[in-house]
This record gives structure tokens, C-alpha cells and sequence, in this order.
């Protein structure tokens, strides 16, 4: 019994170990990469690539997130509203839950799927197979090459994948409620803008470059210490999605609660 | 019985007492190695007993748990930020498995020590890449190919390419020859005697090849459970009075080296 006991509190303090081991390596993982983003040399060329990889490439796949989340929030708020005869408030309710929720989160959510795990397993490849090692030995320090350009990318170009979500989640309540539920399109536009205010879009962009920052750091984090060739390049890319959509939906709680202070 | 030592005042590499573990394994265990200046230096010894270690040791790879490195009396251990850049310049590599970058074409691999580390233009660093690829028997038209076109011999001259296009003082080879056939694997022999010899630079290698280490060394090292067990020039291996270096060159599995291996 009192080896039970002793095997529960060591499994405990094990994973109690592990954990503070992970978050030590990363704290320090984007310390460096942080100071590697303020001093030069800074790599244009490959800012610009990483750039059209997440930004440019990842538009497809974000606009349909956002046409069918904008449409399905205009059937269910409808459908919602109508019990208390509120119908009138959903355009006002769609363009409120896209721009500070539905927009940055699942944009978010869509890029660490598609990004995150492209970086981890890229990086993760380079690593298994000495590519880190050789850029070290060329002179060209890893973080700057690899890291920095993806961190800044995804920090930059996340805000705009969610500005337009956020237009193309509008449009398709917009659809919806002229085409499928009866409402005038001329009140609906209205509507839409009425109640819409600067801090309801700002906060949703301000959520998108943290958000973006969170893809990038972990598709790179976990690239970086992938271990074991292909199984270990597998288990990084689950690991980066994974830890990216956890800390999304996080953070978001986190920047919410700033940004609103309820 | 070993000649570590090349000569201490002219030494370019001089490893002293370096240790290194993971974990519980012990993987250099006191190792001692000087590399004299000009001087080809090859490492033998079985696979898991601290060859690759000991390069990525001297070059930061890794972090030694103690001892010395010094490079030019230089010492490198702890070194970080811009001395190490300093001394990386003055290092090249021709990894295992080649390493090269699978996003960029193979001349832009060539040059990227030039365009990257020294800061050369891509027009001028593209002409000297050409160079360099036509010193290891490639034309202009695998320039534009990418590395995964290209066969395992293809891949190791272009590796040698690169690391021998910022002409480097020293050059580190992490076994040339293994995954080639007997004939490309001497191919890549010749290439790094007469790159070497051209540029006049300090090479260390480390290798199972016997019949690579004959050709490249002027001076042969076996390794063993961490440490150098015997040191000495070429034409003297064969000589050495080691047991483990006898049981090592002739291949036999019966000696004082026994593989971990369970029988069923």
C-alpha cells in the first residue's frame, strides 16, 4: 500500500519535473528568438517567402472558414433570437461574434493546422538530417534563418488573414440572412454597421498577431527539438498543432478579459 | 604507444582531457587529440564511441562537460555570440549524409557560405560556386538542379563543394565515403586530397573506411569507449602493436572490442 503511495507521488513529481523542464526550454527558446528579431541581420528574402506562405497561401482555406462560419452564425442566431422575437439583432450579433471571436480564433486555429505543422515538419526535417548543424557550420546562425523570419511572418500576417475573415464571415451572414431568412438588404448593411465599434476589430487583430506569433513559435520550437528521424519529425508536427491550438484558445481567454475588462 | 601529440606549438586543434555524457552514458571519457597546422588527421573507430561527438565538440555543436578545445591556442569551450562566428569562419564540413539544403538549388547550397557568412553578392557567389562544383567533377547544368535530383556520390561532391567554397582553414569531413560504392567512395577520396591539398588546409576526419583512411591521413587515431587509444602515422597502422587497432583494420569480431550484440 505505502509502495502504491510512493509510486503515485513519484509519477507526480515526475510529471510536475517534466513539465517545468518544457517550460524552462521554451521561455528560453523565444528569449532567443526575441533578440534575434530586434538585432540584424534580418533576412528579407526569406520574411518575404515565409510571408506568402502564411499569408498569401493560406487565404483559400481561411475564406471558406469564414464564408460558412458567417453563414451558420446567421441561421442559429435567427433561429436563437426568434424564441424571444430578437429576430432584428442578427446581423449586429454576426459582426460582433466575427470580428472578436470567430475570426481571429478560428483563423488562428486554421493556420496552426496548415502552417504550424508545414514549419514543425520542415524544421524538424532540417534538424534530423544535419541541416541545422550545417548552417551553424556556414557561419548563418539558426534562429535568424529559420526562426526570426517565421516568427515576424506569422505576426504580421495573421491580423490581415483576419481582417479578411472577417469581411468574408460578414458577407456570408449577409447571404444568408437577404437571400435565405427575408431581411431587407439595405437594413441589414445598417445594422451591421450600427452597433459595430473601432475596439470590436481591434481587438480581433490584436488577437490575430498574437495568435500568429503562437503558430509560428511552436511549428518552430517543436521543429527545432524534434529528435529520432521520421517518427520524431511526426510526433513535432502533432505536438505544434496541438500546443498551438491549446495556447490560442488560452490566450484568447487571456486577451479577451484585457481587452474588455468584465 | 600513442603519438595524441602532434606538437603542441604548432598545433591548429588541441583537445585536452574533453569529456562528454548524456545522461548516465559516457560518451568522451578524457579524450586528448591535437591536429598540427597543414596536417590531414583521421579518426577511426567503431559506430557509437564518440567520433561525431568529438567534431561537434570543437565546433559548438555541443557543449563538452570538461576539458579543453582550443583552436589557433585559442580556447572555444564556453566561447559564444561573435568570437564563436569569429572561429566557425575558419571552419568547413562534409557531413554524412551531405546535409544539403532542400529548399535552394544545388549552386545556391555552394554559395550559401559565401552569400550568407561573407556577405558576397548572389552574381559573384553563383561564379565561384560554378568553380568549386567544376574542381569536384560537376558541371554548370547540376547548378540548377535541386539536391534531391541528384544521386548519393552527386550529393557528397556537391557537400565537398560547399565546404570547400569559402576556402576554409580547416575541414572537418564526417565520413566521406560511407553509403557509396567502392569506386565513387575513392572518387571522393581523391576529390579531398587534391581540394586539401590546394587550399593547404587542416583536415580532420573521422570514418570506418579503412581503405579512405589510408588514402586521406598523414596521421591515423583510433577511438575507443571515448578516449584515443592509439595514435600514429598511416603507413604505421598496420604496426601499431594495439590489439584494438589489429581486431579494428582486420574486421574480426573476435578480440578485446566486443559488440553488444544478444545471441539468441
Amino acid at each position: 500500500m505505502v509502495a502504491v503511495g510512493t509510486n503515485f507521488l513519484a509519477a507526480i513529481g515526475r510529471i510536475f519535473l517534466s513539465f517545468t523542464a518544457a517550460t524552462g526550454r521554451l521561455s528560453i527558446f523565444t528569449a532567443t528568438a526575441l533578440s534575434h528579431c530586434v538585432t540584424p541581420p534580418i533576412y528579407p528574402r526569406l520574411l518575404m517567402r515565409q510571408m506568402m506562405s502564411i499569408g498569401y497561401y493560406s487565404l483559400p482555406v481561411v475564406g471558406m472558414t469564414a464564408v460558412f462560419t458567417g453563414m451558420v452564425l446567421a441561421l442559429q442566431i435567427y433561429s436563437g433570437s426568434s424564441r424571444f422575437n430578437a429576430e432584428g439583432a442578427v446581423a449586429t450579433i454576426v459582426v460582433i461574434g466575427i470580428t472578436r471571436e470567430l475570426g481571429p480564433v478560428l483563423t488562428g486555429l486554421m493556420v496552426a493546422g496548415r502552417v504550424g505543422a508545414a514549419m514543425a515538419a520542415e524544421i524538424g526535417t532540417m534538424r534530423v538530417t544535419e541541416q541545422i548543424d550545417a548552417l551553424t557550420t556556414l557561419s548563418t546562425n539558426p534562429f535568424k534563418y529559420l526562426v526570426v523570419p517565421r516568427l515576424i511572418a506569422g505576426a504580421l500576417m495573421l491580423p490581415l488573414l483576419v481582417l479578411v475573415a472577417d469581411i468574408i464571415g460578414v458577407m456570408g451572414g449577409y447571404l444568408v440572412g437577404t437571400e435565405k431568412l427575408g431581411f431587407n438588404s439595405a437594413s441589414y448593411i445598417d445594422n451591421t454597421f450600427e452597433f459595430l465599434e473601432q475596439i470590436d476589430v481591434i481587438s480581433g487583430l490584436v488577437k490575430a498577431s498574437a495568435f500568429g506569433f503562437i503558430v509560428s513559435l511552436m511549428g518552430c520550437y517543436h521543429g527545432y527539438h524534434s529528435r529520432g528521424g521520421a517518427q520524431g519529425v511526426g510526433a513535432a508536427t502533432t505536438n505544434a498543432v496541438v500546443s498551438a491550438s491549446i495556447l490560442i484558445l488560452a490566450a484568447n481567454y487571456i486577451i479577451t478579459e484585457l481587452f474588455f475588462d468584465i | 604507444m600513442t603519438e595524441h601529440i602532434a606538437d603542441k606549438a604548432t598545433a591548429k586543434i588541441s583537445m585536452n582531457d574533453v569529456h562528454k555524457s548524456f545522461g548516465p552514458k559516457v560518451v568522451l571519457d578524457g579524450l586528448n587529440l591535437d591536429v598540427g597546422r597543414g596536417e590531414s588527421v583521421v579518426v577511426i573507430g567503431g559506430s557509437g564511441t564518440g567520433k561525431s561527438v568529438m567534431l561537434k565538440c570543437v565546433l559548438g555543436l555541443l557543449h563538452p562537460d570538461g576539458g579543453s578545445i582550443k583552436v589557433d591556442g585559442e580556447e572555444v569551450v564556453g566561447m559564444g555570440g561573435k568570437d564563436r562566428d569569429r572561429v566557425l569562419d575558419k571552419f568547413g564540413m562534409l557531413f554524412q549524409s551531405a546535409a544539403l539544403f532542400d529548399s535552394l538549388k544545388v549552386w545556391e547550397n555552394v554559395a550559401f557560405g559565401l552569400i550568407q557568412g561573407r556577405g558576397m553578392s548572389r552574381d559573384d557567389a553563383k561564379g565561384v560556386a560554378l568553380t568549386k562544383m567544376a574542381q569536384v567533377g560537376l558541371g554548370e547544368e547540376v547548378g540548377e538542379l535541386g539536391p534531391a535530383e541528384l544521386s548519393g556520390g552527386m550529393q557528397k561532391r556537391v557537400g565537398l563543394a560547399r565546404a570547400i567554397a569559402t576556402e576554409p582553414e580547416i575541414i572537418f569531413f564526417d565520413e566521406p565515403t560511407t553509403g557509396l560504392d567502392p569506386i565513387m567512395g575513392d572518387v571522393i577520396n581523391d576529390l579531398i586530397v587534391d581540394c586539401v591539398k590546394e587550399l593547404g588546409a587542416t583536415t580532420l576526419s573521422i570514418t570506418h573506411d579503412l581503405a579512405s583512411a589510408r588514402k586521406i591521413a598523414d596521421r591515423i587515431a583510433m577511438i575507443y569507449k571515448g578516449q584515443i587509444i592509439w595514435a600514429g602515422p598511416t603507413d604505421q597502422i598496420d604496426q601499431s602493436g594495439n590489439a584494438h587497432v589489429d581486431q579494428f583494420i582486420h574486421g574480426r569480431a573476435e578480440g578485446p572490442i566486443q559488440m553488444e550484440v544478444l545471441r539468441p
